[in-house]
């Protein structure tokens, strides 16, 4: 590929200095770029640092080691060229589904009109017509993530950042989400990083998966995937078992690993 | 802030109205209170309790009503409030912004949490003489009093309630295109009501705390001097005519409060 990547990650380390005791090393010199319209998960134990990795590309965390390019600049903090999910949802519990799908739109530079317009359309995209006036409290935790991915896609940003937005769902929600943010991210084709420990979910939804070590982060194994996503039987198929198979011995060792660096 | 008009509100208005039927429903709560009011006319009535320590619960209804009529009730009614709203009404707007700043800028909290610790437990009906002292004996002393005894209770909660933030919804925000100052007013203002206005409930039933004791010790006009005279003058009637006026709003102001805050508060249903 000629054209320059969208996301460049150069030599990124990055520790954590508790207020009391020792400072954490959570990645250690990772190096990664990331296709403009890529999907890629980051794959890994809990504690290895790929949440992390993604709050250092949104900007919410300050890079001291390294650098992170987007579109060849240095990030600057958080902005709305880069939208994230969080995984357990971070709505705004005083705003009711539109409102907090407005919040966003009303930081640009649109008529009233408009704004009302793109939010009933998110919103209906999303399976909640009908729930704009509900409060996160009355939504169940699935509408809740949909409220969520709604509020994000509205701002449309280049680059979608999902921090295991399906974890606190249920198995059914979850794959019936999975599928939606499949169709979502077909038809309008943001460059993802999907952090996730499900390898299942990162098999099945992303192009890339970047499998990370336990602590300190480091990217061990980068697979490829070239599924045909709109295969229904697609993960029956012995390449996709073969693949989640592979990817689930490159996870199982590192999480052996950090649990007997936990239990140390 | 939005304001979305369009399609059915579903927010529960209703729940929190102030419907005749919805106090008629409620009135069987107080029924203690009306058979205390009962207890006390049979047993002032009875002789049970000498008149001259409790004079008989329908002869201090007819001294209300004279004190009501002569406008004395009134007048000093209006002054007792005034200075009680104006006290509150800064201690709400001054311990909102020092308390949520306290939260948002180290700075602001490393120079303001030792004093407002220090001073939080300190009884505030000890600082009477020193406010007649400092501001006389007009409504300065009482609204300053009411204003510094509330405003450490206010303080607290609002630092409190910022504090508990969540960190996530701060980046959303960012994330969303806001500044830092917006997200002051837009994301750890709201987050930090629940608390805060839990906080200025207290501080509300503080305030006819210290606005009637301030009267007693000094003042011309108030219902707290009226308690002081009547009380000194031996129309015992009159006076417990006061003293339940005062209770009456008190307990009427909470109520309010109380609506005001379930209905702001809705979104926590």
């Amino acid at each position: 590929m000629s054209d320059p990547a969208h996301i460049v990650i150069e030599r990124v380390s990055h520790e954590y200095r508790p207020a009391r005791g020792r400072p954490v090393l959570a990645l250690d010199n990772v190096s990664l770029s990331v296709q403009d319209r890529e999907f890629l998960a980051l794959l890994g134990p809990s504690g290895c640092g790929k949440s992390t990795l993604l709050y250092l590309v949104g900007g919410f965390l300050p890079v001291e080691q390294g650098r992170i390019l987007v579109d060849e600049r240095p990030i600057a903090g958080p902005g709305p060229d880069r939208g994230i999910v969080f995984q357990h949802f971070a709505l705004f519990p005083w705003k009711t589904v539109i409102q907090n799908v407005l919040y966003g739109l009303e930081k640009q530079d649109l008529a009233r009109e408009e704004r009302l317009r793109r939010a009933r359309q998110f919103i209906e995209l999303v399976g909640l017509a009908g729930f704009e006036d509900s409060y996160p409290s009355q939504l169940s935790g699935g509408m809740k993530q949909r409220a969520a991915i709604a509020r994000t896609l509205a701002i449309d940003p280049r680059v979608l950042l999902m921090d295991e937005p399906f974890g606190a769902l249920d198995a059914q929600t979850r794959s019936l989400m999975q599928a939606e943010l499949l169709g979502i991210w077909q038809r309008s084709r943001k460059t993802v990083i999907f952090v996730t420990h499900d390898v299942h979910e990162a098999v099945f939804l992303a192009e890339r998966i970047a499998v990370m070590s336990a602590r300190p982060g480091r990217i061990k194994e980068i697979v490829e995937t070239h599924f045909d996503k709109d295969d229904p039987d697609l993960t029956r198929t012995r390449e996709f078992v073969e693949t989640v198979d592979h990817v689930w011995n490159l996870v199982r060792a590192e999480a052996i690993q950090a649990q007997r660096s936990g239990a140390a | 802030m939005t304001n979305i008009t369009s399609g059915n509100s579903t927010s529960g208005a209703s729940a929190t109205g102030f419907s005749l039927t919805g106090i008629a429903t409620r009135l069987p709560r107080y029924t203690p209170l009306f058979l205390l009011a009962i207890a006390w006319e049979v047993t002032t009535r009875g002789g049970l309790v000498p008149i001259a320590a409790l004079p008989a619960l329908d002869t201090v209804a007819v001294a209300w009503w004279d004190l009501a009529v002569g406008g004395d009730l009134w007048r000093n009614g209006v002054a007792s409030m005034t200075r009680a709203a104006s006290g509150l009404g800064l201690a709400v707007i001054c311990g909102s912004l020092i308390g949520i700043l306290m939260a948002w800028y180290k700075p602001v909290r490393i120079a303001a949490n030792p004093i407002v610790q220090f001073f939080y437990p300190m009884p505030k009906s000890a600082l009477i003489p020193v406010m007649v002292l400092w501001l006389g004996f007009g409504d300065a002393s009482k609204i300053v009093l009411i204003f510094v005894g509330c405003l450490l209770p206010i303080t607290l909660s609002a630092f409190n309630g910022a504090r508990g933030t969540d960190e996530v919804l701060i980046w959303s925000a960012r994330s969303m295109g806001a500044s830092r100052a917006r997200v002051l007013w837009e994301v750890v203002l709201p987050s930090a009501l629940p608390e805060l206005m839990s906080g200025i409930r207290t501080a509300l039933a503080l305030s006819f705390v210290l606005l009637v004791s301030s009267e007693l010790v000094v003042a011309r006009e108030g219902f707290g001097y009226m308690i002081g005279w009547l009380g000194d003058g031996g129309a015992y009637d009159a006076m417990f005519a006061v003293v339940l006026t005062v209770a009456l709003l008190g307990f009427a102001a909470d109520r309010l409060y109380l609506m005001l805050m379930r209905r702001v508060l809705a979104w926590r249903e």
